[in-house]
């Protein structure tokens, strides 16, 4: 960390209290615009409930297909968030503090949005309820309460409320913040959420201790609500799916998918909002040089996958495998995949200049998270589209426009929640902005004078 | 007759003026670390005021929260399975492998819920209303808060003057 430029606590609050006190015109642009990418998902859920699940193109033996893969690949994003402002926090690391708080942000939107997918899978979503309570119970369906599929929501519950809660601790002094330098309904709202913080030892001391206590907390919910969506499938008897190297794979899939996300948040976030004080090549070089580590991670994982699947020469996962690697259209989805997902991020991420150029590296993170969403596809649909034995009614799977709707009306839902989020509260916190300030000092080293961080 | 209390809050620019000026307090007003407040826009190292360390109990909370879970967790998968005392594949109908990862997010969820409390609650939040405050303190300002008895008053807000206060307001005494 060799950029440290010094900043003033007044031009900390103007700056990063700018978007939340004033509104530039392009923000009802970008509104609008996120509005309409949210609308395309919306109508098509309306038109899926009036309809029925029949204009979706799930045929048995698909039915899962888009729904689960958008359902993986957000839960998966929503891993960055707590993974890496959880991890930084406890290793002290100087460079998580303009990134902490829009990756906790990204956590919870896009894991609020994954939450969605199973209900609206249901078809008629308010059949959930009977999940719950299930009224069939006389007539002899019984819910079957020890089944995965119960993991899922307890483990996503746990991991939004947490996360949630995390957003709002951490929160509480930039309130105060923007209490002091708001008037009007704005003053008491933020008073509201504020609570009364005044800023003196005791409490600070109680924050510090909240980020490090949470964050060793949450990081074991983070690790096993990933594993448990691996369950959906490692529990299940398809083959290319009953695999016990599921668990870390997708863990370490979420991660390499959630920190991208991250970069492509970063790199927005530092556009629209002018931060350039804030979020500067250095951190951008950071979260390039954690993804490479990941990434390759990552791949060992998928060589794992792919070894197991191969070395036992069972019929059917042989047969899944030739699938997903040379029949169409898995074939070209299995390049673009491979291309997308590994080949050219990691080298490119290997060059010091790509890591430093944040459109470098914007456009290096949308490449791994294209790929990300087409492994999760390619793990799902090729395997449940495999005609097994004793199997006398199969088809093959054409997503349709109403799921394509779904997809995309997903990605403007979160990118929504978030430009909505940095509308009312700082999405970057102000306190550890000033609180670099206050540990960072000058010092010399023979002839250079480089920044040093006094730690506690 | 018992002196009635009252509070000062100095702002001072800086931290090491705020730190001189409680020095100074202690010296030669006899303020004890009882008697002062200091309040920042963000965390300085503990002690960098010569407040006394902070004691509190939050990790009894997640410990607490934890347990309460456990059990939450425990009683709504055997309830749920005696409520729906399905037998599948011949197996026990309350099924432990099955429980352990309700369980488990229960436990843990009890334990983020109660370090949430425990947070606010060893912070003495909520607060009604900030007491003896000022929004300069967000701008960097360093808040200085004592409570003194009334004829120390003016001996109070001397030392802070001569010790680089910007301003000095006085205010009810802390706790009213």
């Amino acid at each position: 960390m060799q950029e440290r430029p010094v900043l003033s606590d007044r031009q900390i609050n103007r700056e990063l209290l700018d978007f939340v006190l004033h509104t530039p015109i392009w923000f009802w642009g970008v509104l609008l615009l996120l509005g309409l990418v949210f609308g395309a998902g919306f109508i098509a859920v309306v038109y899926l409930i009036s309809t029925g699940l029949g204009v979706w193109g799930e045929n048995w033996p698909v039915m899962w297909a888009f729904e689960i893969t958008n359902f993986v690949f957000w839960v998966g994003i929503s891993h960055a968030g707590v993974m890496i402002s959880a991890s930084l926090r406890l290793t002290q690391a100087e460079w998580r503090r303009p990134v902490t708080r829009a990756a906790e942000v990204l956590t919870v939107f896009a894991l609020a949005t994954a939450a969605l997918h199973p209900a609206v899978h249901a078809g008629r979503f308010w059949r959930v309820i009977y999940w719950v309570f299930p009224y069939d119970f006389f007539r002899g369906i019984w819910p079957n309460v020890r089944s995965p599929l119960i993991w899922d929501p307890s483990a996503i519950f746990t991991y939004l409320t947490g996360s949630s809660l995390f957003i709002y601790s951490v929160l509480i002094p930039d309130l105060a913040v923007a209490r002091d330098r708001s008037t009007g309904w704005r003053r008491k709202f933020y008073g509201i959420l504020a609570l009364g913080w005044r800023g003196n030892p005791r409490q600070w001391r109680l924050q510090t201790l909240a980020g490090i206590l949470l964050s060793g907390l949450i990081l074991p919910v983070f690790v096993s609500v990933h594993s448990i969506v691996s369950f959906d499938f490692a529990m299940a008897l398809v083959p290319g799916w009953h695999s016990t190297v599921f668990a870390p794979y997708f863990v370490i899939g979420a991660v390499w998918s959630g920190v991208a996300a991250v970069a492509t948040l970063m790199a927005i976030l530092r556009f629209l909002f002018k931060l350039h004080n804030y979020i500067r090549p250095d951190h951008f070089d950071a979260l390039g040089r954690l993804l490479l580590v990941v990434g390759n991670a990552w791949f060992y994982f998928f060589i794992l996958d792919f070894i197991f699947g191969l070395f036992a020469r069972e019929e059917t996962e042989v047969a899944i495998w030739q699938a997903r690697i040379f029949e169409w259209p898995f074939n070209v989805l299995f390049i673009i995949f491979l291309l997308t997902a590994y080949i050219l991020p990691v080298p490119l991420l290997m060059m010091r200049s790509v890591r430093r150029s944040v459109t470098m590296m914007f456009l290096t993170s949308m490449l791994i998270n294209i790929g990300m969403w087409l492994e999760r596809y390619i793990l799902i649909v090729p395997a449940l589209q495999y005609k097994q034995a004793f199997q006398f009614s199969w088809s093959t799977y054409q997503p349709q426009l109403p799921e394509w709707g779904l997809v995309i009306g997903s990605f403007g839902l979160v990118a929504l929640g978030v430009l909505l989020f940095a509308k009312i509260f700082p999405i970057i916190p102000i306190y550890e902005q000033k609180e670099s300030q206050v540990f960072a000092a000058e010092i010399k080293v023979g002839k250079a004078t480089v920044p040093g961080v006094i730690r506690e | 007759m018992v002196a009635q209390r009252q509070s000062l809050l100095g702002l001072f620019a800086s931290a090491d003026a705020a730190a001189e000026a409680l020095d100074q307090l202690e010296a030669k007003a006899g303020v004890t670390p009882d008697e002062f407040d200091v309040l920042t826009s963000s965390p300085y190292p503990e002690g960098a005021f010569g407040e006394k360390p902070v004691a509190h109990r939050l990790y009894i909370f997640p410990i607490a929260g934890a347990l309460c879970g456990f059990s939450v967790g425990l009683l709504l998968t055997i309830g749920t399975q005696m409520a729906y005392p399905l037998i599948t594949h011949g197996k026990p109908v309350i099924a432990i492998p099955a429980m352990l990862i309700v369980i488990y997010e229960g436990t843990m969820l009890g334990a983020i819920l109660f370090t949430i409390l425990g947070i606010l609650f060893e912070s003495r939040l909520p607060a009604f209303g900030v007491g003896l405050y000022d929004p300069r303190i967000s701008e960097g300002y360093v808040g200085v808060v004592v409570s003194t008895t009334s004829d120390k008053v003016s001996t109070v807000e001397r030392i802070m003057r001569d010790a680089g206060a910007a301003d000095v307001i006085a205010g009810p005494p802390r706790g009213s």
